[in-house]
């Protein structure tokens, strides 16, 4: 035992794996410690807000303010400002009016506005330009005319007696904040989905989800089969014939088409994920149940078994010690295969409006239907549905990898 | 003085475990087959009848490897070549093996005659199917099996016809050497009688020209070889005809092997069996001195310590043990009358 | 003479068939048989020619499909769980291949201990259990102290089988059906094998029945031999009588492809 352990361990498929899934694992534990947020609680007022950290900016003006003079600062800042599409306009500009072209360089942003400084008028009549152009290039002139301002900004607050403005602060060009000081500060790694909740946080959720979900159809189809396969390998005869039988019969029927029936018989209200997930492993144990029936087959005729019954141990007894030790390692592979395809049906079926009903917990499942309600793939809000797909790939790879490692171990024969 | 057709000398092999240890299964061993001579190689599983047989046709795939001494065959030495090399350019032509397991290494889906085609094409490009064809045919009709078998499947053939049929595609490109190794141990009796038939056909008809065959049936070695060599732990113990070497063994390990032969012959019912207590060593770690010293009934102290080299003795005899040839019949001839008593 | 030889294991038309309708293979055609007390028995076949359906037949693993199987004298009744417990305290096997024989999760403790077990020592003192481990153990020249809390795949196939006899020492059976026991292990080891299950035989008394396909095994060690084709006996006898005066013309054959050392090998016959 210790020796196919240290075998298992010694597998680079294995490890790799085992190391992956490992690491999901602590994830989907450590983080809620960490981050102690109700996963599906709404903060975001709007869809999608995209990665990246949230500053306050009413605790940003109530902070110490710090002067900071730095070069770049305006050009950034101008730069920022001044998209790709205004630049080639500017460009237009410049060369409609007899500028050039060679002496214009869209990227360098402080010899760009100089020029457009210079030559812009907006009473110059371009031929061929449209009135709604024109007012663009009318508009583009006023923004930028802000931007190269040098004043500050003055924060008034309207006194409640007079209701008169009065200017409490003014906030210069070159004033900065410490974010470690801003008393609000909220890292969105993965921004907010079409909810307005916290992408990366749901995620760990839903990946705990999922995980307990294909681990209880793994069990439980993995139990099914076990049972039916020992029993219809061992005893044969009738027994084995009934057990063919029904097998046969789930084997004809498409699983998938049998879960999205039952799944829609049950009714969205009594849908939680344990259902489905019991759904999913009454549905899914026709294989195992075949794999292991063919290898209690080959197993029943070898001379220890035979032994063993000369030795007078009973039926249970025999197939406890004698058959299932030499399966056990087939078992734990096929375990493994299908914790990963729960998690993969799973998925499938709430892509389908079939999983788990939408207000209590996520799932990965949940996550890419909802994204895909939005349209999060055609807004281009890859964060909604891209690390969803990242993670399901990951689990799979992973339980996989490691199915793959334990095979080789198990069986020699496909050791390279 | 007849042409020798293999020649190894002091070859020694070696197999690489993946805990990086050395195991010498093959322990300098030297061997010399004559034109027409056949060569029978015994021992207990274990003692490298069958790495000999890999090493004498240069197959060295890991975790088997070379590690020093020479192979000739028929003039071509082909020791330290690249075992690539060695199968695209001995194997078949020069030197032809089959092992037990041989007649389930066809091809389900391919017909016999197939098979011949493809090895013939391999060597010959230019070859019409009815050249082949011919050739096959002449080569059956020779060894007295049916044509009918070439226009057939391998899984409408039974197990000894399988065997007998991969005998006959491995001399088809005349090899000068046939290593056996357990050819018939996997066949009944009589498929087996036949495949040993066909191999003495083989050597009396010239398709061959020299034969090695290794078993651990002696009773079937006596009757198909002319010597007889007798491994024990990767090394030669003993070589002789394979008369004497049955019915007059000198290596106590021969003397144990030659009294455990069971056949169904008058007066052998009932017969004590002498029985080798203990097991081969373990390769890894051998032990200095005699190997069998461990299991001899004769050992003496100094067995366990010295070397000792293969004596040579009348009749063209060799053995590897520490008493001559006088003390050891001497102590056989004590042996058997005690055992009258 | 024949009058004092009591009967152990008979059987009359004794047959098995595998399969239904169409697809039906008789492995055992109606076998008549008179295995006696004392005598050392060998029912020789080539592979198919039903020796090992029997010999499952006469240990009660699988049913036969017609006839009767008597069991000293009176019919054999393994019709419950309990009756077939008892039954096997009186017949005991060993099997041909040593390391498919043994669960390779159990240690060798376990399969000695299961032993003491069925004959009815479950309750001893575990020192007493020792001993009795030592025993037969040393009776086929093994050391318990080196084999406990080993696994049998540690063993060479000579030891492991040498452990099945050292199982049989503790059964103590009646008969003990050996099926092909020496094939797959070397020529040097068979002898021991063979010498120790004699041994055994004198010692418990109980009636060896070989199983073999190895003409030269049956002659050496057996009184009477059944030859046995496609199911059927045809021809046995005295070991003398059948081997080296056959009758049938399918023992001739088989006698005369084994490879012999005293006389001419007659490779003209096939």
């Amino acid at each position: 035992m210790k020796h196919t352990l240290q075998q298992v361990f010694h597998s680079g498929k294995f490890v790799t794996g085992f190391s992956i899934f490992v690491a999901i694992l602590l994830i989907v534990i450590i983080y809620p410690l960490i981050i102690t947020d109700p996963p599906l609680r709404i903060i975001g007022q709007g869809t999608f807000f995209e990665p990246g950290i949230y500053v306050n900016v009413y605790d940003s003006i109530s902070s110490p303010h710090y002067t900071l003079n730095l070069d770049d600062a305006a050009a950034k800042r101008i730069a920022s400002k001044l998209g790709e599409d205004d630049r080639i306009a500017i460009k237009d500009w410049l060369v409609a009016v007899g500028i050039p072209e060679s002496e214009i360089d869209t990227t360098d942003t402080a010899k760009l506005l100089d020029q457009w400084v210079n030559n812009y008028d907006p009473a110059t009549r371009i031929s061929g330009m449209t009135n709604a152009t024109r007012n663009y290039y009318i508009r583009l002139n006023n923004s930028l005319k802000g931007l190269l301002s040098t004043d500050g900004v003055s924060i008034a607050v309207a006194n409640p007696e007079t209701a008169v403005l009065e200017e409490t602060s003014t906030i210069v060009q070159s004033d900065y904040v410490n974010v470690n000081q801003v008393a609000n500060v909220r890292v969105l790694p993965l921004g907010t989905d079409n909810f307005g909740r916290d992408v990366l946080t749901e995620l760990v959720e839903a990946t705990r989800v999922s995980l307990q979900i294909g681990f209880v159809a793994g069990v439980i189809a993995t139990l099914i089969g076990l049972t039916l396969g020992l029993l219809s390998g061992y005893v044969g005869g009738f027994v084995d014939d009934i057990i063919m039988f029904i097998t046969n019969l789930f084997t004809v029927i498409p699983s998938f088409v049998l879960l999205i029936l039952i799944s829609f018989s049950i009714g969205q209200d009594r849908r939680g994920p344990v259902t489905i997930a019991i759904v999913i492993g009454f549905t899914s144990w026709v294989w195992t149940t075949r794999a292991v029936r063919s290898q209690v087959i080959s197993l029943r005729n070898r001379d220890h078994v035979n032994l063993s019954k000369l030795s007078g141990h009973s039926l249970v007894h025999i197939i406890v010690t004698d058959i299932f030790p030499y399966i056990a390692s087939y078992v734990v592979m096929a375990l493994i295969l299908q914790i990963s395809s729960g998690i993969l049906v799973e998925a499938g079926l709430s892509i389908l409006g079939l999983g788990p009903r939408t207000t209590d917990v996520p799932t990965l499942g949940l996550m890419m239907n909802w994204a895909m309600i939005y349209q999060a793939h055609i807004l281009g809000k890859w964060w909604a549905y891209f690390p969803v797909i990242v993670t399901i790939a990951l689990i799979a790879f992973s339980m996989n990898l490691m199915n793959t490692g334990l095979d080789q171990v198990f069986n020699p024969a496909l050791r390279d | 003085m007849s042409n020798v057709m293999l020649e190894v000398r002091e070859l020694t092999t070696k197999y690489i475990t993946r805990f990086r240890e050395n195991i010498y299964a093959v322990d300098h061993v030297s061997l010399k087959v004559e034109e027409g001579k056949s060569l029978g190689i015994a021992g207990e599983s274990g003692c490298g009848k069958s790495t000999l047989a890999l090493s004498l046709m240069g197959y060295y795939f890991p975790p088997l490897h070379y590690t020093s001494g020479e192979i000739i065959i028929d003039g071509h030495n082909i020791s330290g070549m690249n075992p690539d090399d060695v199968r695209r350019s001995i194997l078949g032509t020069e030197i032809a093996y089959i092992p037990q397991a041989a007649m389930n290494a066809l091809n389900p889906t391919q017909k016999i005659i197939n098979f011949i085609e493809d090895v013939i094409e391999a060597h010959n490009p230019v070859a019409t199917k009815k050249e082949i064809f011919d050739i096959a045919k002449g080569l059956f009709e020779a060894l007295g099996l049916p044509v009918d078998v070439l226009q057939k499947y391998p899984v409408e053939l039974s197990g000894g016809m399988k065997q007998r049929t991969v005998i006959a595609i491995s001399v088809i490109l005349s090899p000068q050497v046939l290593i056996a190794d357990e050819p018939s141990s996997a066949l009944d009796v009589t498929s087996q009688k036949m495949v040993i038939k066909m191999l003495r056909n083989l050597m009396d008809k010239g398709y061959i020209k020299a034969m090695i065959f290794i078993t651990h049936e002696l009773p079937l070695l006596y009757n198909v070889t002319d010597d007889i060599m007798v491994m024990y732990a990767g090394q030669i113990v003993e070589k002789a005809s394979s008369k004497d070497a049955v019915f007059d063994p000198l290596h106590p390990y021969s003397k144990g092997l030659m009294g455990s032969i069971i056949v169904p012959e008058s007066g052998l019912r009932n017969v004590k069996l002498t029985a080798i207590p203990g097991v081969p060593p373990n390769l890894k770690k051998p032990p200095s001195g005699c190997r069998f010293a461990a299991r001899c009934k004769y050992v003496r102290p100094e067995c366990k310590t010295l070397s000792i080299p293969l004596r040579e003795v009348a009749g063209g005899r060799t053995y590897r043990c520490i008493l001559s040839e006088e003390e050891l019949r001497e102590l056989y001839a004590w042996e058997a009358r005690k055992k009258n008593e | 003479m024949s009058s004092e030889k009591k009967l152990c294991l008979s059987g009359s038309g004794v047959t098995k068939v595998f399969g239904f309708g169409r697809n039906t293979t008789l492995a055992v055609d109606h076998v008549d048989f008179n295995f006696y007390e004392g005598e050392i028995i060998s029912i020789v076949g080539e592979s198919g020619s039903g020796k090992t359906t029997l010999a499952k037949m006469l240990l009660g693993l699988i049913n036969p499909t017609e006839g009767e199987i008597y069991f000293q004298g009176e019919k054999r009744d393994i019709s419950t769980h309990r009756k077939k417990k008892e039954y096997w305290k009186s017949i005991q096997a060993i099997f041909q291949d040593p390391f498919s024989s043994y669960n390779i999760f159990n240690k060798i403790d376990t399969v000695l201990l299961d032993c003491i077990r069925m004959r009815g020592g479950g309750k001893l003192p575990y020192e007493q259990k020792v001993e009795m481990m030592t025993e037969a153990c040393s009776f086929v020249n093994l050391k318990f102290e080196e084999l406990t809390n080993k696994y049998p795949f540690e063993l060479s196939g000579g030891q492991q089988q040498r452990l099945m006899i050292a199982r049989i020492f503790l059964l103590k059976p009646k008969i003990l059906l050996a099926d092909e026991p020496t094939s797959m292990i070397d020529a040097c080891s068979r002898a021991t094998i063979l010498d120790m299950l004699m041994q055994l035989r004198d010692e418990i008394g109980m009636t060896p029945i070989f199983i073999t396909h190895d003409i030269g095994l049956a002659y050496y060690v057996s009184d009477s031999v059944y030859i046995m084709e496609r199911g059927k006996f045809v021809e046995s006898g005295s070991a003398d009588d059948v081997i080296l005066h056959p009758k049938e013309p399918y023992t001739r054959r088989l006698i005369s492809d084994v490879p012999k050392i005293y006389e001419e090998w007659d490779l003209s016959t096939v």
